[in-house]
């Protein structure tokens, strides 16, 4: 039933940001730590595990499967309801400081890839 | 008629909202496949449309949502809202090889540290870079050059004035816009390419607005990858702004 699929990931993402808060409040930070995350890792434990059988192509797992097809539709959504006038309205300051930690963060991408293959190389 | 027809349309927003995308995703793929012969994906086109509806949404109605605040788009800030998103990223999770996730775990959470005191040093030097000498502004700057979200928080908990905090949320838009819309066209040259190198670009952008993005306009099969990691990375910026960083920029000025 598709709404097995709906529903577990619901609960999936219900319990992720139940536990990002918890995580949050037990650090004493007033945000969500990881609380996606989380729910990500709990939707591939459910659906890796023996006895939830779901597989693509199941009705169940359409009912996940739709929403992450739904994706970029909805990024897309959210891309035109970013406050662009603001950030390019708010001096050179604010563009700098942001151009910057983009270009050294692209930067560093390549560093970091190798270092994990090094140490995970057999 | 037409205010009729208006009326229904911003009652049914979420409705408005899918017929609204659908028409940007058929326009950017038709103009992907007609001038730029695929190169440049529709997905990206699409975002980058979006960026600039959003714009033009801006500055007619004055307000900080976008294209949502006119009033026939409503729905489109429902359907880009963070729940829509965030659902719709734990989505993308299913079926991602765990693999992929074990091998890469400690550096990815080390490219979130990496990534969150780097974007903070920066930002905080090209504050001083401007004049700045107030600790309090300096981090607070430095947090929003992390994401636009760490720095209001970090600026609220220090009580920085919120001419600053606006200045760090318009520094951590500039941010998120621009990986939105640069990773498409750098990920070639970073090797952006396989879930290991997307785990650490999504630790080390950390917004996870345009890492979503990003990665969409980029190859979607890397999606749930690069979101794992970037969604630690606010509340890691949130933690550490107002207190570890706070302490250094305090000690350094």
């Amino acid at each position: 039933m598709v709404i097995y699929g709906v529903a577990l990931l619901s609960l999936c993402y219900l319990a992720g940001v139940i536990l990002g808060d918890l995580l949050g409040t037990l650090i004493g930070v007033d945000a969500n730590v990881g609380g996606v995350g989380i729910a990500m890792l709990l939707l591939l434990l459910a659906s890796n595990s023996t006895s939830i059988k779901l597989n693509l192509g199941s009705v169940t797992a359409s009912g996940i499967t739709f929403w992450s097809a739904m994706y970029i539709p909805i990024v897309i959504a959210m891309a035109a309801k970013q406050n662009v006038f603001a950030a390019v309205n708010h001096g050179w300051m604010a563009i700098i400081a942001g151009v910057l930690a983009v270009a050294a963060s692209f930067a560093l991408i390549p560093v970091l890839s190798r270092l994990g293959r090094d140490k995970t190389a057999p | 008629m037409i205010e009729q027809l208006t009326e229904l349309l911003v009652k049914n927003g979420l409705i408005t909202a899918f017929v609204f995308v659908g028409l940007i995703m058929a326009v950017s793929n038709w103009f992907s496949a007609r001038f730029t012969r695929g190169h440049i994906h529709g997905s990206a086109i699409a975002i980058a449309l979006g960026l600039l509806l959003a714009y033009i949404g801006g500055s007619v109605s004055g307000g900080s949502k976008g294209l949502a605040d006119v009033s026939l788009f409503t729905g489109v800030g429902l359907l880009g809202g963070a729940m829509f998103r965030d659902f719709a990223i734990v989505a993308t999770a299913y079926g991602a090889e765990l693999d992929a996730l074990k091998k890469a775990g400690w550096v990815g959470a080390l490219s979130v540290l990496i990534g969150v005191v780097l974007s903070f040093f920066i930002g905080a030097l090209v504050a001083i870079s401007f004049g700045y000498d107030d600790p309090i502004a300096i981090t607070t700057i430095g947090a929003g050059a992390a994401t636009y979200i760490v720095g209001p928080v970090t600026g609220t908990a220090l009580g920085a004035s919120s001419d600053i905090i606006a200045l760090s949320v318009a520094a951590g838009l500039t941010k998120s816009i621009l990986v939105m819309l640069g990773t498409p066209l750098i990920a070639r040259f970073i090797g952006l390419d396989n879930p290991h190198s997307a785990l650490i670009y999504g630790g080390l952008m950390g917004t996870t607005s345009g890492v979503a993005a990003g990665l969409a306009a980029t190859d979607p099969k890397l999606v749930p990858y690069g979101a794992m990691t970037a969604t630690f990375y606010t509340g890691v910026g949130c933690l550490l702004g107002p207190s570890v960083l706070y302490f250094l920029v305090v000690a350094l000025v």
